[in-house]
Order: C-alpha cells, then sequence, then structure tokens
C-alpha cells in the first residue's frame, strides 16, 4: 500500500473537516436525536428502556454512520481530486482505507464517546457501560469500512444515500448481533469475552478485505 | 515515418462471429456468445416451463394427497413441500449469480453478466416465497403471523441482499459499470453470508426464551422425501425457464443493433 | 519504427520513452467512439488533440492517463501498457478538465497535496515558487474558495512547475479561463519541458499564440483530429519537426 497517498489523504480529510466542524459535529448530533426518540416512542419505563438501551444505541449508531458515508467520495469526485487520486495503480488501496480512517476519526470516534451518555440516559446500569463502549470501539470502524464499499459502489449516484443504507445494513448486522450480544452478556452476569473476541475478528477480517473491495469500486466507478 | 493506418469506414460490428452458423464442436465458449445462446435459451424455455408443470403436479399430488398426516403437526406441515425446496433455491440463485456476475467481470464475459441479471429477480421472488410460505406455516402452528427464528431472519436478511442487488444495478445507468459493480457487491454478500448465517443463530440461541423452534421438520417418511425431490427439481425447472426468457430479453435489450439481433426479431414478426 | 529506448547504446544517455497508441478504440457507454487510432508521440512533442464536442477527446486522454482501459488496442509508454507500468506512474502529470482543487484549503494546500500524492517535491518553497511562476506570488494563503476561476486554472497548473522530469503531460483544455499573462507563461511552461525532452498531450479548442514574441509566427503544432479519424480521412496533420530533445547529458 502506498504509504504516501494514505498519509497525505488521511491528514487533507482531518484538515478539511477542521474547517468545517459544525458539519462534522452532525453524525453525533443525528445519533443523540434519533436515540432520545426511542423512550418518546415507546414510554419512559425505565425496566423497558434498559432492555433496549444496547440495541437502540447500537442501531443509532449504525445509522448515524450510515448516513454519514455519502459525501465520503462524492465531493472529491465532483471536483475532480478522486481522478487524481487514483492515477497510480495501487493508489486505489490507500485512498480507500485512508478515506475509512478519517471517516471513523471524524464520525465514528466521536459516536463511541457520546454513546456511554446515551447509555446512561436509556438507563443502561453503569456496569454496562465500558462494554458498551468497547463494543463500539470496535464496532464503529468496521461500520467505517463496509460503509466505505457502499459508497465507492454508489459514487455518483443520485440515491446514493439510501442505497447506501440497503447494501451495507445487512452486511453489518454481524457486527450489530456481536455488539449488543456483549452488553447482554455483563447484563445477565456473563463475560462478554466471547462476543468482543468475535467482534475484534470481525473487525480484523474487515480492516483486511473492505478496502481492497472499496479500491475495486472505485476503479470501476470511475472508468 | 510515422504510422498510418488506413482510414477505416464504419464502426466494427464486433459480433460478426456470431453470424456464422453454429460450430460442429462444441466447446466451453461456444454458449458464450449471445446470439448462441439466445437461440439455444428459446428451445430449451418451453421445455423447461413444461418440466416444471409436470413436475410440480406430480410433486404437490404426493405431498398434498399421498404423504401421511404428521403425528404432531397434522395438515398443516405439508406447505414444507414449497417452502423448503423454495428456500433451498433462494440460496442457491445466490450463490450462481454471485458465481456468473464474477465470472463476467474478471473474464469479461458478457453473458455471464446478463446470466447474472437474469438470476436476481428470481432468487428475491424465490426468497419472498419462502417468508411466505414461512409465515404460512407459523400462523396456525404458534399463532403469530411471523417469528424471529433463526432460518426465518436469514431468509430476511437474503432478501435485503436481493435487494440491495437489484437497487444498485438498476441506479446505475452504465451497464457496463452496472455489471461489475452489481457483481462486486454479489461477491461481497457471498463471502457475508456464512457469517450472516452464524450470528443470526447465535443471536437466536442468546435469546431463545421460548422454545420455538421452527426448523425441526418432521421425521420423514420416503413418500414426503419423494414430494420433497420432485418438488426442487420443478422449482429448479421454473427457476430454468423463467432464467432463460428473461435473459433472452436482456440480450436484445443490449444487442438490439447487431445484425444477428434484428435478424431474430425480424423473424419474430413475420410468424405474427 | 522501432522505439527509441531500444536503439540507445549504453553509452549515450538514455532518452525519456516515447507514448505508443496501438489500435486504439474508445468506448463511452454503449457507443463506439473511434477505433484503430495508431499514433506515436515522441520525446519533445506535442501533440494538439482536436475534434467536435462529445468526439471523444477527453474519453481518450482518460485512456492515456490510464484511468481506463481502452476498449481494444494498447497504450503503451516505453513499451510497458500504461496502466501496469510503475515508471509511468513517475512521469505522468494528468491536468484534467476539473482542478482538483478543495475549496477549504488554501492554494499552497491544495497545490502540496497534489504534489505529494504524486510523489512531487511539496516542500513549501517548492510550492510557493511553484505558484509564483504562474503569477499567484502572495495568494498562497488564500482559501481556495475566493480564487476566481482563471486562478484556480492557475493553482491547478502550478502543478507542471513541480514536474522538471522529462515525462508525458496530458492536458485537458489547459488554456480555459486563462488571461493573457498566464495564457503565455503556460506556453514559457510547455515549451521549456519540450526542450528538456518532455512530451506532451493536450486539448483545446483553439491553440492561443501562434506568433512568438517578436512577432514571428511559429510553426503550426502538430494536430490529430478526431473527426477526421472518425470520418476517416487521414487524421494526422502538421509540422513533423520536433524541438530537439537535450541529448548531452
Amino acid at each position: 500500500m502506498n504509504g504516501a497517498v494514505f498519509a497525505a489523504v488521511y491528514l487533507r480529510d482531518l484538515r478539511l473537516a477542521w474547517r468545517r466542524r459544525v458539519e462534522a459535529a452532525l453524525p453525533v448530533a443525528f445519533f443523540i436525536v434519533a436515540a432520545s426518540l426511542f423512550p418518546l416512542g415507546v414510554g419512559p419505563e425505565p425496566q423497558m428502556l434498559r432492555q433496549i438501551a444496547p440495541g437502540v444505541v447500537w442501531v443509532c449508531a449504525l445509522l448515524a454512520a450510515m448516513l454519514s458515508m455519502p459525501p465520503l467520495f462524492a465531493s472529491d469526485l465532483a471536483d475532480g481530486s478522486l481522478e487524481q487520486l487514483l492515477l497510480a495503480p495501487d493508489a486505489a488501496l490507500a485512498v480507500a482505507a485512508a478515506k475509512d480512517a478519517a471517516h471513523w476519526t471524524i464520525s465514528g470516534a466521536p459516536l463511541v464517546v457520546a454513546a456511554p451518555l446515551l447509555g446512561l440516559l436509556l438507563g443502561l446500569p453503569s456496569e454496562e457501560l465500558p462494554v458498551l463502549f468497547v463494543s463500539l470501539i470496535l464496532g464503529t470502524p468496521v461500520l467505517s469500512l463496509l460503509g466505505g464499499v457502499g459508497a465507492a459502489l454508489t459514487l455518483g449516484l443520485r440515491s446514493a444515500g439510501m442505497l447506501i443504507v440497503l447494501i451495507v445494513l445487512p452486511l453489518a448486522i454481524p457486527a450489530l448481533i456481536f455488539g449488543t450480544g456483549a452488553v447482554a452478556a455483563v447484563d445477565a452476569g456473563q463475560s462478554p469475552s466471547g462476543h468482543l473476541s468475535l467482534l475484534g475478528a470481525l473487525l480484523i477480517a474487515c480492516g483486511l478485505g473492505a478496502p481492497v473491495a472499496t479500491g475495486a469500486a472505485l476503479r470501476i466507478a470511475l472508468e | 515515418m510515422r504510422d498510418h493506418k488506413p482510414p477505416f469506414t464504419k464502426v466494427p460490428d464486433n459480433h460478426a462471429v456470431t453470424d456464422r452458423p453454429s460450430p460442429s464442436r462444441l466447446t466451453w465458449l461456444t454458449f458464450s456468445a449471445p446470439a448462441r445462446f439466445y437461440d439455444l435459451a428459446g428451445t430449451l424455455a418451453p421445455a423447461c416451463g413444461l418440466a416444471a408443470a409436470l413436475l410440480a403436479l406430480a410433486g404437490l399430488w404426493i405431498g398434498f394427497f399421498v404423504a401421511p398426516t404428521d403425528a404432531t403437526q397434522g395438515q398443516v406441515y405439508r406447505i414444507i413441500f414449497i417452502h423448503v425446496p423454495v428456500a433451498w433455491m433462494s440460496m442457491l440463485l445466490y450463490v450462481a449469480m454471485a458465481f456468473w456476475a464474477a465470472i463476467g467481470w474478471f473474464l469479461n464475459a458478457r453473458m455471464a453478466s446478463i446470466l447474472a441479471r437474469a438470476i436476481a429477480p428470481t432468487g428475491a421472488l424465490f426468497t419472498l416465497l419462502a417468508l411466505w410460505t414461512g409465515s404460512a406455516w407459523g400462523r396456525p402452528t404458534w399463532g403469530t403471523w411471523w417469528v424471529w427464528d433463526a432460518r426465518l431472519t436469514s431468509e430476511l436478511i437474503l432478501l435485503f441482499l436481493y435487494l440491495g442487488y437489484l437497487a444498485l444495478v438498476a441506479a446505475i445507468d452504465d451497464t457496463r459499470r452496472a455489471d461489475k459493480a452489481g457483481a462486486l457487491l454479489a461477491i461481497v454478500g457471498v463471502v457475508n453470508v456464512p457469517v450472516i448465517y452464524f450470528s443470526v443463530i447465535w443471536w437466536n440461541t442468546l435469546h431463545q426464551s421460548a422454545t420455538i423452534t421452527f426448523g425441526s421438520a418432521p421425521k420423514m417418511a420416503s413418500t414426503m422425501l419423494w414430494a420433497m425431490l420432485l418438488m426442487t427439481l420443478a422449482c429448479w425447472a421454473y427457476a430454468f425457464a423463467v432464467i432463460f426468457v428473461r435473459a433472452r430479453a436482456i440480450v436484445l435489450e443490449r444487442e438490439g443493433a447487431n445484425a444477428w439481433a434484428r435478424a431474430r426479431l425480424a423473424g419474430r414478426h413475420a410468424r405474427m | 519504427m522501432p522505439p527509441a529506448s531500444s536503439m540507445t547504446p549504453a553509452s549515450l544517455p538514455s532518452r525519456p520513452p516515447a507514448l505508443r497508441l496501438v489500435d486504439v478504440a474508445c468506448r463511452r457507454g454503449e457507443r463506439l467512439l473511434f477505433t484503430g487510432l495508431n499514433e506515436t508521440l515522441e520525446p519533445g512533442e506535442l501533440l494538439w488533440l482536436r475534434g467536435g464536442n462529445g468526439r471523444g477527446k477527453t474519453s481518450l486522454l482518460r485512456l492515456v492517463a490510464g484511468l481506463a482501459a481502452p476498449e481494444h488496442g494498447r497504450i503503451l509508454w516505453d513499451d510497458v501498457p500504461v496502466r501496469r507500468s510503475p515508471r509511468f506512474q513517475r512521469d505522468l502529470v494528468y491536468v484534467a478538465h476539473a482542478n482538483a482543487l478543495k475549496d477549504d484549503l488554501t492554494a499552497a494546500e491544495a497545490l502540496a497535496f497534489l504534489a505529494r500524492v504524486h510523489g512531487r517535491d511539496a516542500a513549501p518553497a517548492a510550492v510557493r515558487a511553484a505558484l509564483a511562476r504562474f503569477g499567484l506570488a502572495g495568494r498562497e494563503r488564500t482559501p481556495v474558495r475566493s480564487l476566481s476561476q482563471g486562478l484556480r486554472r492557475r493553482v491547478s497548473l502550478a502543478r507542471l512547475a513541480l514536474a522538471p522530469e522529462p515525462g508525458l503531460w496530458v492536458l485537458d483544455e489547459p488554456f480555459d479561463s486563462l488571461d493573457i499573462g498566464a495564457t503565455a507563461t503556460l506556453h514559457e511552461v510547455l515549451d521549456g519541458h519540450r526542450a528538456r525532452g518532455g512530451s506532451v498531450l493536450l486539448t483545446s479548442h483553439h491553440l492561443p499564440l501562434s506568433v512568438d514574441a517578436a512577432g514571428h509566427a511559429l510553426p503550426a503544432p502538430r494536430t490529430l483530429d478526431l473527426d477526421a479519424l472518425v470520418a476517416g480521412r487521414p487524421a494526422v496533420a502538421g509540422a513533423f519537426a520536433v524541438a530537439a530533445p537535450a541529448e548531452t547529458a
């Protein structure tokens, strides 16, 4: 993988996000608002909220991550930067990996930080918050990686946002299951290590495979 | 001094090869030419359709009238003679779709990409049927229209995968890009299907409050196995027939400007 | 005609490679735009690609840049297909119709990014010098969003000043939006590149400055006319004389 390209793209994306800080904070805002809708929708009864809390937090994180995916490559496509980035044949992989890493740093990590707060709002007991935190640290990169594939496949299409959701969410279901399963395990008094190890394995597999698929999809989109 | 190619007068028709009569020796690649596939599929599709109808009649008759009543589930269980073959087909067709799409992408074979596109709607339909028959089975047995058991849930996720593929290829206007993007998505899907299935089973065992396991089909008497086999073959034949017809339509759509396609269309209009 | 590189004995300095288009066909969507294109671009040459709108000029440039594979035929740099040639990646500068500048970066940052991504010198001093070459001294810290269309084009073209090696420059409408001064600068930069042995393939709806500073008419550059190619007429015309590449060390 082309290290210079990776570093250049990653740092540039961070710099660009910093210059548009308000826009970069939108996914977190969506996350909090969406999760807050659930008590309003299903009632504030603490026992029930506590039961659905891990699932609600995870699903809202999933949606927040997916909805921030479309601009990942679209703005670079629009101003011609993407063409320049993909001139070298081995650059596609570096670009894909850098974009996924930048997306996680900008959109994913804030979700992880906000999650325990949301857990508290939904009545999650404090001993379960660390597991929720760890499960999202492992899970949100998976979402960024899978979302990158979706964003590259739907590059330049009109309904890219909804398409990405439709394409990526089924693929993200294992991460959802293992992530919420870990919190449920702690709730039942068991160790979450099985779930977290599976989630970690998923992360490694996606880390190795998803950028390759994203790079291939980018080249397809530009042909 | 410089290479000067003699000027040419028209864009060459790179399907000239398919205007020749069929070769006397069949090779792997014989039917990768759209025109030959078109003719072959045109002959096979009605035959497959007929076979499907006969097999289905036989299978359903055995399944609904000959096979014995189940001890625990009564008459309701008979719906598995539709549900199980249809579910198998839905999974098999997804793998077939991914296979042909991958061939079309890596080997640049147009016909393979067309086949993949033709398979997808049929696969989605079978998945819908599986979900519907599964729901119909559950209603009299468990009293609810839907049950989140591992197999039905996996079938639902498979439906999402099909819909994702169909939506993606429909949204891309450029056929080549659509074929390749669809192939990539199908491959990613196929790789993920075991992971998804495993995780859904895991999820199901975790949340097992009631003992609602759908799957335990009754112990099979031999007539039941016969019915299952016949219905599976009927689904196969039906799938072949429908996919051939759809693939022929796609071939005409894509290659419509070429000489052989115009000749076929003219022949059809003459007969009508 | 054998490629120059194979004719070079070990004692002479090696010449930059030639670009060869062999029986190239170009497709866009379902249509074949043209087929049977054979052309060679020797070091030091400039080839002006012409043709009406929609004829395939940009598509051909993208094929040469390696962004897409030709429907038929091969595009070779030093006899290696461009999509598989690491040397080509080092030798190529592709300035597309779009400027490839991010609105929220300053001119210097945007130029440095492009240089870094293509393995060129991105040191602040070099970037400043490149911007100055194109008349942008003093505007290094201006955000791209505040620059006019012409100034953005100049920033995008400043990449050429960061590419001193004699490679292939592929330029899509480089003179777009440029004023007279910038046009003259671009001509100088192109001439300097050709004198060093580099080659240029560009499209432009007209090639400005057919007279030099002293008022003498410049020889018409070699043109490749895609309209003529498709119609079956002879496609290549113009001066065969080449600016002599520097052969001594």
